[in-house]
């Protein structure tokens, strides 16, 4: 089993936290896992992506060219990331940074309003989580409650108190994506 | 140890701290800038030595005169500033100090970019300072080698009391992967008989040099070096191999470069092609034995290197035409995909060149097709 | 009748060996050399001093001085002396070095291991030229002045003027203590003397960097005799280059010698 997920968006989105995370419950889980950020200039105030790939067995590559798994927190990391994308691969997308809708077909696009999903929470700062929440629906190699139990492992004991949030923002992004899942055709 | 999500930079500073490292002299440089902000911390919260030099040629020197003493001490840098370094580099050699040095390399030559490279392999391997000296040279490929390889360089260092270098790419140096840490070690001075420390009145006095003004001394000093280096060659020799057993085609690959071709030769298994690889960790010594061997089983070689095949001239050296070496590179800071290497398994695959071509010319001529 | 020990008036001092020195006639490494040991011997620090040989005339310093030493490339003492200090702060470390070694080459190190407040001691040996490669023009270089390598005499105009490097460190924080002291005469070679016990007195209190710059002479790349290089000193390197204390701090100004 290896499964690469490509996590890119705007500095600040929380791009990298949410690859760590993610790197972090597959760990947990006892995969071997890599994360690697895009680094350097490219971080100030442009868009970052990081990626991160899970397996269970010791993993070459940490980078990917076409990956089956991605989200795109903003429109220029749809755009890119929408014609990188694996065939049959699931892309989730913020909807609430895009201003259109998919071009491929042979891929599942997942539009996910998560600056919404996350200011209903109550802090538009978990729009990684519940981006992360839909991504989850797409990989079943790590479960929510693995993600979870990163965030309480792994926050720093200052954000402890954002945990509720933070799961919050998971099960609600994950939720959304099942609804998007259940209109895809069989 | 529990294993924990370490990032390259920071795995190799607290791989330092734990392995007893008493003081280090740094310089800002991306990719590696992590492992001295790590240090600016740790360090003084354990009473050991940090000083962000004025540079990089402060930075060495500062090494330099610590490892004069006999303590644990490095330095960490990337390829623009580690060149400066090699003034102190090739000093530390001709004094025969022990002392580690990282080279997190980045793209170049000149200012270059900051992007994963592996550029610095014939600076590393091959020369860099001035004068005849060999230096023992660690490529990880992963966190964890990383980590291994930090402590086993000091080890190494002392015992040979030779330069050791670390030298991975960025992406293996910004990369977090779970790794495990070694237990921390307590600083253990020891009593070598050739450090500088003052004669604190128990003993004759010291003098730590690398000039030999008399020529003969220092071809005293050179042959000195070799022989000690023909040790390290018989004894620490390290590598590893993967799919090798009834591989026809042999990749070699050192750092990121393995890695990747790693991905390549798995995917390649599945399709049925008997590819194995052969990843050096030691690419100074460079393990020539077990190359040699392998060009009895296989019928190529393909070098795979994040660079314009600075390696590939010593894997070429040892195979001596016995069998075609092909080479397939990415330079400039450009990390290849697994695909790549995949297609260039495909083609040596279906149609194994003659060998009549020389590799990096027949790499370059396919590399501006595409372009 | 006094016995011969009674008769002594001039020796070796214990922290020298008996190696005879390599300079010219006339130069006054010598003198500076002596001072140095002088020094260490009176303040009984000799067993715990490491030296940090200079590239230049001086290279050779360890073979005089009977402590541990080590060689630093051209203008790297300060910072190799930084490395041993820093992992060896109970040993008295310092460099020895010229004008081509720390005022060229070494600037950089000279300039921050003073802004670091490097507990070291530094001689500086200002002799206006590179001694070593055979009188070459020196930052120190006197305007006008004949070197091998200005041989119409140093033009500011290209060549830009002389560093006066006590003036120029004492602007800074970490210095405890800098002066610039002569060698031309009997009454100025004690004032050295007691200059090089207070920059050593500051390291051992640590009290941070201290330096002292020795006003020195190199009649064979001069081209004069020993005698007309003292007098070049007196009439043309101190007005160039004014003797003083640059940099005393509170601190310092106690220590009773």
């Amino acid at each position: 089993m290896q499964k690469e997920i490509i996590i890119a968006g705007f500095g600040g989105q929380g791009v990298l936290f949410g690859g760590q995370v993610l790197a972090y419950a597959a760990m947990d889980t006892g995969k071997d896992v890599t994360w690697i950020p895009s680094y350097g200039p490219e971080m100030r105030g442009g868009t970052a992506n990081c990626t991160v790939v899970i397996a269970d067995h010791e993993i070459g590559s940490p980078l990917v060219k076409n990956p089956p798994l991605a989200i795109a927190l903003n429109l220029p990391s749809f755009d890119k990331y929408e014609s990188l994308l694996a065939a049959g691969g699931t892309l989730i997308v913020n909807q609430s940074m895009v201003d259109r809708s998919a071009q491929r077909n042979d891929i599942h696009v997942i539009m996910v309003p998560c600056n919404e999903i996350a200011e209903e929470i109550g802090d538009k700062k978990l729009m990684n989580m519940v981006a992360m929440g839909a991504l989850l629906s797409a990989l079943p190699e790590v479960s929510v409650k693995d993600v979870e139990k990163a965030l309480e492992g792994h926050l720093p004991a200052r954000h402890k108190h954002l945990l509720p949030k933070n799961y919050e923002a998971l099960k609600r992004g994950f939720e959304h994506a099942q609804k998007e899942w259940d209109k895809v055709p069989a | 140890m529990p294993k924990e999500l370490w990032k390259g930079n920071e795995a190799i500073a607290e791989a330092a701290v734990r392995a007893g490292l008493e003081a280090y002299f740094g310089y800002p440089i991306t990719p590696q800038t992590e492992v001295l902000e790590y240090l600016s911390r740790r360090m003084p919260e354990l009473g050991r030595a940090f000083v962000q030099a004025e540079s990089e040629l402060g930075a060495v020197n500062m090494v330099y005169g610590a490892a004069c003493t006999g303590v644990r001490v490095m330095s960490s840098s990337s390829s623009p500033g580690v060149s400066l370094m090699m003034e102190g580099l090739s000093y530390i050699a001709g004094t025969e100090v022990p002392a580690v040095l990282v080279n997190v390399m980045r793209g170049g030559p000149g200012l270059g970019n900051i992007a994963p490279a592996q550029s610095d392999y014939n600076q590393a391997v091959h020369g860099g300072g001035h004068g005849d000296y060999p230096r023992i040279v660690l490529a990880p490929a992963s966190v964890q080698e990383a980590i291994d390889l930090t402590v086993l360089s000091f080890d190494l260092a002392e015992k040979y009391r030779m330069i050791t270098m670390l030298i991975l790419d960025g992406a293996i140096g910004q990369m977090m992967e779970p790794a495990e840490m070694p237990e921390m070690k307590p600083v253990h001075r020891q009593d070598f008989d050739w450090a500088t420390n003052a004669t604190m009145g128990k003993r004759e006095r010291r003098l730590l040099t690398s000039i030999y003004l008399n020529p003969l001394d220092e071809e005293q000093t050179n042959l000195r070096l070799l022989n000690r280096w023909k040790e390290v060659q018989a004894n620490e020799v390290r590598y590893k191999e993967y799919f090798i057993d009834d591989a026809e085609i042999v990749i070699v690959g050192f750092g990121t470069a393995g890695r990747v071709a790693l991905s390549a030769v798995r995917t390649a298994r599945e399709q049925g092609i008997k590819v194995g690889l052969l990843r050096p960790i030691t690419v100074s010594p460079f393990p020539t034995e077990r190359l040699s061997q392998l060009t009895g089983q296989a019928r190529a070689f393909l070098v795979t290197e994040m660079n314009m095949g600075q390696m590939l001239d010593d894997v070429q050296l040892t195979v001596r035409g016995r069998v075609p070496v092909e080479f397939y590179g990415r330079p400039g800071g450009v990390v290849p995909f697994p695909d790549e290497i995949l297609n260039e398994i495909k083609r040596i695959n279906s149609a194994p060149t003659a060998g009549h071509t020389d590799a990096r010319d027949a790499w370059l001529t396919r590399m501006t097709a595409q372009v | 009748m006094t016995t011969p020990a009674n008769n002594l008036v001039y020796e070796r001092p214990e922290a020298f060996t008996e190696t005879p020195t390599h300079y010219c006639p006339g130069c006054t490494h010598g003198v500076a050399h002596r001072l140095v040991a002088e020094v260490l011997e009176e303040m009984n620090i000799t067993d715990k001093t490491i030296g940090v040989a200079p590239v230049g005339c001086a290279v050779f310093a360890y073979n005089y001085f009977d402590v541990d030493f080590v060689e630093a490339p051209h203008g790297r003492a300060p910072a190799m002396a930084t490395g041993v200090k820093r992992v060896l702060p109970d040993r008295v470390v310092f460099t020895y070095q010229g004008d081509g070694d720390l005022a060229s080459i070494g600037m950089g190190e000279i300039v921050h291991a003073a802004a670091r407040g490097e507990n070291l001691t530094v001689i500086f040996i200002n002799n206006a030229n590179f001694g070593m490669t055979g009188g070459q023009m020196a930052p120190t270089t006197l305007p006008g002045m004949k070197t091998s390598s200005s041989q119409n005499g140093r033009d500011v105009e290209t060549q830009g003027y002389p560093i006066k490097v006590s003036e120029m460190l004492s602007t800074l924080e970490g210095v405890g203590y800098c002066v610039r002291r002569s060698l031309h005469d009997p009454k100025n070679i004690r004032l050295a003397k007691k200059a090089i016990r207070t920059a050593f007195e500051t390291q051992v209190r640590g009290l941070g960097f201290s330096m002292v710059e020795l006003l020195s002479t190199c009649p064979t790349n001069w081209g004069m005799t020993p005698v007309n290089s003292l007098k070049f000193v007196e009439e043309h390197m101190i007005p160039a280059y004014p003797l003083g204390d640059y940099k005393i701090s509170d601190a310092i100004k106690q220590i009773k010698i």
